[in-house]
């Protein structure tokens, strides 16, 4: 009771209070409540210790951004099993990345070794997939692939497109090299005869500069087909030709067209090997007909010498051999001569022999043998010598391109391989407009074999007996005026007179004409009479006897 | 206490009634061994309280740890200035308050200081008066936890701060309880 109560009766004195009695049974101890700050220490370091154990693994991994990610609340997870977190954001002192922190659970540790990767997973729209949509609500989180390595690892440099293959995927990566990238990007099919068979995991430019080296992942199964006779090309984009059988589109598939491809198929008739090893390095080719060539392991470069104009000739023109491909262009030059003083315009062109087949003589012949020789110089001079040269031939006037074209001449000037230069000329010949030009070459030097000056005298002296001709012909001109020409105007006079007579004696009013006509008239009358007589007598044949009856009046 | 007779008293520190037998003390007995017991514990909790989150939001697009501070920080950003304050009251300060008092109280007395008894009467007072607001935040919490129960929309769930916190209160409010007021005089009269 703590409060005064002023309205009791007074307590009475102490002394008449009954004494307490000494208590002897209970011992004076600490009491029992102690009990609860020793469990909260002992708990609460108990608790501390579990926190910072749990608190897990610092690491620090570094992106180009923080682009979604918060500290606290970003999650770090394998495989959607939440395995970290988010501690802390800040940029790196060159300030041109961002260093996150991030915990890693205890029991998590094994996978921070050296190639695990980390990513950003965010969502995605590129044009063959969408990924990521959940995190348009959940929020970003990092994705995490975990490596083989057995190094351990605390900082990592982030990933900033997710790997398109995590290390538990079987399937075998390769090395492809080509010239350009083409419309290939991380994630471009790779197909198998049509079906997806990988994708294209990374690609880099070689430090050179001139290549580009692409890697693919192939997928189990088909990394079997992967051998040393595969070829792999760009699948990308739409294949049209027209043929004799109409126009034919190829495509892999939709996605290639927008996202680019590539395809891969062992080349035809190629024995069966074993499967590359991982890593190999192919290369790729820009079309399916290319890579389905014979490789053109041995080219054999020649230099030729073309008279005409090089326009219209390029690098990479073919050398056609009577409409097949056996080369190409490789390079265009000026070089001057300096012992002849000219110019000169050597074409260099690669000729690939492996693409004539050696055929032996006979069936049973040694093959094998002929087919070594393909490409030698015994080959080759050969055929120079049956009358092979190279010309420059218009493959199209539209346009105007030019290519070389091999083929056997009918009657050439001899000629032949001159394998002591480095590389060996090829003899050619002229040809299309060359030959033309050439021909009217030819004419005026012709022309100009003419011997003018002997010639000139020759005519000098015909044209003096001309002359002499035209003269002796004047001479006979002028008799032919003296003497013949007035008998011929006094003949002629003559016959005019004979013709004016005649002309007179036949006018309607000459006396002849009426004379004839008086004549006429009664030669007419005389004539009526008679026929009046002869009438009257076939009637009357009595009256030549008796004569004419007088008139029965 | 059984007979409420009153006695006198003898000057052992453990003594027993004449009529009934019980234990009689002058003092309540242990009364500082025991405050200051709950209040160091009660001191010691103070630390996970506030760190540790006291609630989890779980969202349909996130999930969120609270802590004490961090709630009243997040009130405040929504503008919400007078609970954020009394929020911050209720649960940081007045709890700070009250174990300083209580312990600046212990200390007093173990030191046999003399001065003030008055003033620091009138703030043990004051701590048992204000030591109930500081439930302010554990009734909070537990409605919100029973009444923001949709599954997969929003759930708000205990975590262990609020355990911790409202041990805090319990414990303060016990010490207040089994501290004798009279020792904050008693050096005085030893005078």
């Amino acid at each position: 009771m703590r409060k005064h109560v002023t309205d009791q009766p007074p307590p009475p004195p102490v002394d008449e209070l009954p004494q307490a009695l000494p208590d002897r049974r209970h011992r004076v101890r600490l009491p029992y409540v102690w009990i609860l700050p020793a469990i909260v220490i002992v708990a609460g370091a108990f608790v501390a210790v579990h926190e910072k154990l749990a608190e897990g693994v610092p690491i620090e991994i570094t992106f180009h951004s923080a682009d979604d990610l918060e500290p606290n609340k970003t999650k770090i997870s394998y495989k959607a099993v939440e395995i970290g977190q988010v501690k802390g954001i800040h940029v790196s002192k060159d300030r041109k990345d961002v260093i996150v922190e991030a915990r890693i659970h205890r029991d998590a540790r094994d996978y921070l070794v050296k190639d695990t990767r980390f990513w950003v997973v965010r969502p995605r729209v590129t044009g063959a997939d969408i990924s990521g949509l959940g995190t348009l609500v959940s929020g970003a989180y990092i994705s995490v692939d975990v490596g083989h390595s057995s190094e351990p690892a605390r900082s990592f440099a982030g990933l900033e497109v997710p790997p398109i293959v995590t290390s538990g995927l079987p399937g075998r990566e390769y090395v492809l090299r080509a010239k350009d990238i083409g419309s290939l990007s991380i994630g471009s099919a790779v197909f198998y005869r049509h079906i997806e068979a990988g994708q294209v995991v990374a690609y880099s430019l070689d430090p050179s500069g001139d290549s580009v080296t692409i890697k693919v992942f192939i997928n189990s199964p088909y990394d079997q087909f992967v051998t040393r006779d595969t070829r792999f090309w760009q699948a990308s984009g739409i294949d049209m030709s027209v043929d004799s059988e109409g126009v034919k589109l190829h495509t892999e598939s939709l996605a290639s067209i927008l996202q680019g491809g590539v395809a891969f198929q062992p080349i035809k008739g190629a024995p069966p090997s074993p499967q590359s090893p991982e890593d190999n390095a192919f290369a790729l080719y820009s079309d399916k007909e290319r890579a389905m060539r014979e490789p053109d392991t041995i080219a054999q470069t020649f230099v030729m010498y073309f008279q005409g104009s090089l326009r219209g000739l390029a690098v990479g023109a073919p050398v056609d051999l009577r409409g097949i491909n056996i080369g190409e262009v490789k390079h265009l030059s000026v070089e001057y001569d300096r012992d002849a003083g000219v110019l000169r315009f050597p074409v260099e062109v690669d000729i690939f022999p492996q693409r004539i087949r050696g055929r032996p003589r006979t069936d049973r012949g040694a093959g094998k043998a002929e087919d070594s020789d393909i490409g030698g110089h015994a080959m080759i001079d050969s055929m120079v010598a049956h009358g092979m040269r190279a010309e420059l031939k218009t493959g199209s006037l539209l346009t105007g391109q030019k290519y070389v074209s091999v083929d056997v001449e009918k009657r050439p000037p001899p000629d032949q391989v001159d394998w002591n230069e480095h590389p060996p000329i090829f003899p050619t010949a002229a040809g299309g407009l060359d030959e033309i030009q050439d021909s009217i070459g030819s004419i005026a030097k012709k022309l100009d074999q003419v011997p003018y000056d002997r010639l000139s005298t020759r005519l000098m002296a015909t044209l003096a007996t001309l002359q002499d001709t035209l003269k002796s012909t004047d001479q006979v001109m002028h008799q032919v005026n003296g003497s013949i020409a007035p008998q011929v105007t006094a003949t002629l006079k003559e016959a005019e007179d004979a013709m004016k007579n005649a002309k007179e004696a036949l006018s309607s009013e000459a006396p002849l004409q009426n004379d004839l006509g008086s004549t006429l008239l009664e030669l007419s009358h005389a004539a009526r009479s008679v026929s009046a007589l002869a009438d009257y007598l076939e009637r009357h044949p009595e009256a030549l006897i008796r004569g004419k009856p007088a008139d029965p009046k | 206490m059984r007979c409420r007779a009153t006695v006198r008293a003898i000057g052992e520190a453990q003594s027993l009634c004449p009529r009934c037998e019980a234990r009689l003390f002058v003092r309540r007995p242990h009364s500082l061994s025991t405050t200051a017991a709950l209040v160091i514990t009660a001191a010691v909790l103070y630390i996970p309280a506030n760190l540790l989150p006291v609630m989890r939001t779980h969202e349909i697009f996130s999930d969120e740890d609270d802590t004490i501070l961090s709630g009243v920080i997040s009130l405040a950003n929504q503008g919400s200035w007078p609970i954020a304050l009394l929020v911050f009251f209720a649960s940081i300060v007045v709890p700070l308050l009250k174990l300083v008092a209580l312990g600046e109280i212990l200390f007093a007395i173990w030191r046999g200081s003399v001065r003030n008894p008055g003033q620091r009467s009138r703030l043990f007072r004051m701590v048992e008066f204000v030591g109930r607001w500081s439930m302010l935040d554990v009734f909070a919490l537990s409605l919100l936890a029973s009444l923001v129960q949709i599954q997969s929309l929003a759930l708000v769930q205990v975590r262990p701060g609020a355990f911790a916190f409202a041990a805090v209160v319990v414990l303060t409010m016990l010490a207040a309880q089994s501290f004798d007021e009279r020792l904050l005089w008693d050096a005085q009269t030893r005078d």
